[in-house]
């Protein structure tokens, strides 16, 4: 299959003009829940992005294979096979990030940006614009959910991954670290992503 | 290529070799892992334990005592831990239900006389920067070399001796009874 797409663009198109998270709002449940520090938004990042791509390689090869009625419930089967090994992995070799993340690495399986994704690039593309993209997207969703918690564990902890700058006993903005502080830092960082000219 | 037409049977054929492949790759990973994943349990597990007791050389985790609690889904263990065949410490697990956002999980280290040697925070969705303070050093230096026999493990509000931790006292109060339990639990089983 020829390729039809712009790699430079395909690539990039994620980071900024369309990054899922503060641009297109996709996967805000983990975005909003696991992101109050920076260190937690980098593994949910990670993890997340690792799937993606997983997904999109996948998706990309056995696209002819699977009939178009029962192409959502397959693309499932194979995004959540990925995220259960993701799940067992970090168990195994990084436990302390994986109690941090809890309930939210199975639901990754439900973040609308992979299956989005899948559905709506890897299964009309070929291999490497899919991991182009896949890449694209995945930095993108990691530097969304870094920057949000970062803020979030600036102003409501004191610290930046886990290193606190403030006298213990120093009065922050708990109200960051808590859900309504997801949504204020999410809003300023949303208005500010949209405000960056992309051409 | 063309995309496969969406008939019953390659409907069927399709969906089956997906699930059956998914299903093979997770019971390889499933294998692989489980013993990764055992062994950090047992680690986290050894590593709680040595923060709270002195230092030992058997396997306390062979020594693990279960006491079923009412209320509690999971039973209180209890970890001797002997250094030259003596006991030097027992680490106990102490809970309540009482937290804020509900369990507070700890684990408490008793001298063999019942002074309370460290306590850590094994589980506790307190509410970040006021009730999370439980695992502050400053806050558990209170209870550490106390013994609750004679010292009240109830904040001040309530007529004890524990500083109650500001905004916090309803977890402060979780926070002691789960030692008080593990305590109890304690002095239950030296009587045996």
């Amino acid at each position: 299959m020829e390729s039809t797409v712009n790699k430079k663009e395909t690539f990039l198109r994620g980071i900024v003009a369309e990054n899922p998270v503060f641009v297109m709002l996709l996967g805000m449940c983990p975005t909003l829940g696991v992101t109050t520090s920076g260190f937690n938004g980098l593994g949910m990042g990670v993890a997340t992005a690792f799937v993606l791509l997983m997904s999109n390689i996948v998706v990309s090869q056995v696209k002819t294979q699977i009939p178009s009625k029962v192409r959502i419930p397959a693309f499932i089967i194979i995004i959540a096979s990925f995220v259960t090994i993701v799940e067992m992995v970090l168990e195994a070799y990084i436990p302390f990030l994986y109690e941090q993340l809890g309930i939210f690495i199975p639901l990754i399986v439900v973040n609308c940006l992979i299956l989005g994704r899948a559905e709506a690039f890897a299964s009309k593309n070929n291999l490497i614009d899919s991991i182009i993209d896949a890449l694209g997207m995945g930095l993108g969703f990691i530097i969304a959910l870094t920057l949000l918690g970062a803020v979030r564990e600036i102003l409501g902890s004191g610290s930046l991954f886990g290193l606190s700058f403030v006298p213990e006993n120093a009065s922050t903005f708990i109200i960051f670290i808590l859900p309504p502080g997801a949504f204020i830092a999410l809003a300023y960082l949303s208005a500010i992503f949209n405000k960056i000219p992309t051409k | 290529m063309k995309k496969k037409e969406s008939t019953f049977i390659n409907m069927l054929a399709a969906l089956f070799i997906v699930t059956l492949i998914s299903g093979l790759a997770l019971s390889y990973v499933n294998i692989a892992t489980e013993g990764p994943i055992a062994a950090a349990k047992l680690k986290r597990k050894v590593a709680a334990i040595e923060m709270v007791v002195p230092v030992f050389d058997n396997n306390p985790v062979a020594t693990m005592k279960a006491v079923f609690k009412e209320g509690f889904k999971d039973s209180v263990e209890v970890y001797s831990a002997h250094k030259a065949k003596k006991l030097v410490g027992v680490a106990v697990i102490g809970m309540s239900n009482k937290g804020f956002s509900g369990l507070i999980k700890v684990m408490a280290g008793f001298h063999p006389d019942g002074r309370i040697i460290n306590i850590q925070v094994l589980e506790q969705k307190e509410t970040p920067g006021l009730g999370t303070k439980i695992k502050s050093e400053r806050f558990i230096q209170q209870y550490v070399n106390k013994n609750p026999a004679s010292f009240n493990l109830t904040p001040k509000k309530d007529g004890g001796d524990i500083d109650a931790l500001t905004g916090a006292t309803i977890s402060t109060r979780a926070f002691s009874a789960a030692v008080q339990q593990a305590y109890e639990v304690f002095e239950n089983l030296k009587k045996d």
